[in-house]
């Protein structure tokens, strides 16, 4: 008899606890970029920028080189890495807080100039670090700390579909919706995140890759209960699909 | 099928319950410990594992090692 180890701690991951809630699936996504830079072999080549929001510390838990950008502002800062070192793989890690709210104008033009960098944009409905907040990508209806009653349109608009939006635009190379929320989509995640840096490296153009994640803290559910919630409420209004392949 | 083990990290596990939902032999329960966080850590405590990677998979903290055990 004889046992063979076949799931294990990426060798880019540091052996610590996250500062995450119990169930938070930002880590799911940290683990798939970790196991795409070990397979990529780019662990001394690859460079991360860290949002504001709750994964600001992604420094702590992915052993790359990292920069810390002010709020928003990753794509810029991924930008000037990018067309310096143009020989490095340079990704952001954004929520959508970050991206689309205080960030849209960056992200909008990083992604129009066909910058060769790569986006892992979370998108759990809702700011995160600060309590719970309407983000632009919340759900009509959707109660959250400054819609206690659920999202009016009348009032604050419609959810805003970024990997759709982006799509529009000549540049992108590669633009995909994915998510995180149970095995089976974990692992098309983990494909599109593959391709999105391969994307970089072979100098297709810019890459996005929208996952939808969970944030059962403010959503004010339990950990199971928020991976149902994406299914059932988030994916119909963000369909998982390819929205941009290189040619 | 294939048989399989799984050695859970206690002190990194946070009690979601996410491996518990997805593993299809249902052979993954919460324990009664206490880590000292406070978290009382996911466990096998049943045999029957398929080695099919569904709990490491879905781990967000890392927490899940898995090994195929072949006769
Ligand atoms: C310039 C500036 N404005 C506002 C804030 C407050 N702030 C911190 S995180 C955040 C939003 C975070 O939400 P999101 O990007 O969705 O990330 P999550 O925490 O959900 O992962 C805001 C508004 C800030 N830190 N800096
Ligand atoms: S507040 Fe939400 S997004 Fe932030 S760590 Fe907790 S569950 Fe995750
Ligand atoms: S490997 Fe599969 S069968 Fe074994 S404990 Fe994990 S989810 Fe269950």
């Amino acid at each position: 008899m004889k046992e063979v180890l076949i799931a294990e701690r990426p060798k880019s991951m540091y052996k610590v606890s996250t500062h995450y809630c119990p169930g938070c699936t930002h880590g799911i996504a940290h683990r798939l970029i970790a196991e795409v830079v070990d397979e990529l072999g780019i662990q001394d080549r690859a460079v991360g920028v860290a949002p504001v929001g709750c994964s600001v510390l992604i420094y702590n838990y992915i052993d790359l080189d990292w920069y810390e950008a002010a709020h928003g502002r990753a794509p810029a800062v991924a930008t000037a890495c990018k067309r310096a070192r143009p020989d490095l793989t340079v990704f952001t890690y954004q929520g959508d807080g970050d991206l689309a709210s205080i960030g849209m104008a960056e992200i909008v033009h990083a992604a129009n100039r066909g910058e060769r960098i790569s986006v892992i944009f979370i998108n759990n409905a809702i700011y995160g670090m600060t309590g719970g907040q309407m983000a632009p990508t919340t759900l009509l209806s959707q109660r959250t700390s400054t819609t206690p009653y659920g999202r009016d349109p009348k009032a604050s608009g419609y959810p805003i579909r970024v990997a759709e939006m982006l799509s529009t635009l000549a540049a992108p190379g590669y633009i995909a919706r994915v998510s995180v929320v149970k095995p089976k989509y974990i692992i098309k995640a983990k494909e599109a995140i593959k391709k999105a840096f391969l994307t970089q490296i072979e100098d297709k153009g810019f890459s996005l890759v929208e996952i939808l994640s969970t944030c059962p803290t403010n959503w004010g559910v339990s950990p199971v209960a928020a991976t149902n919630w994406v299914e059932e409420q988030m994916i119909p209004v963000f369909p998982l699909k390819e929205f941009k392949v290189p040619e | 099928m294939p048989k399989g083990r799984v050695v859970i990290d206690e002190e990194l596990c946070k009690s979601c319950g996410l491996c518990v939902a997805a593993c299809p032999t249902k052979v993954l329960s919460i324990s009664d410990k206490v880590n000292s966080k406070g978290y009382r850590p996911a466990t096998q405590a049943k045999e029957g594992c398929i080695a099919c990677k569904m709990c490491a998979t879905t781990c967000p903290d890392v927490a899940i090692t898995v090994y195929r055990i072949d006769e």
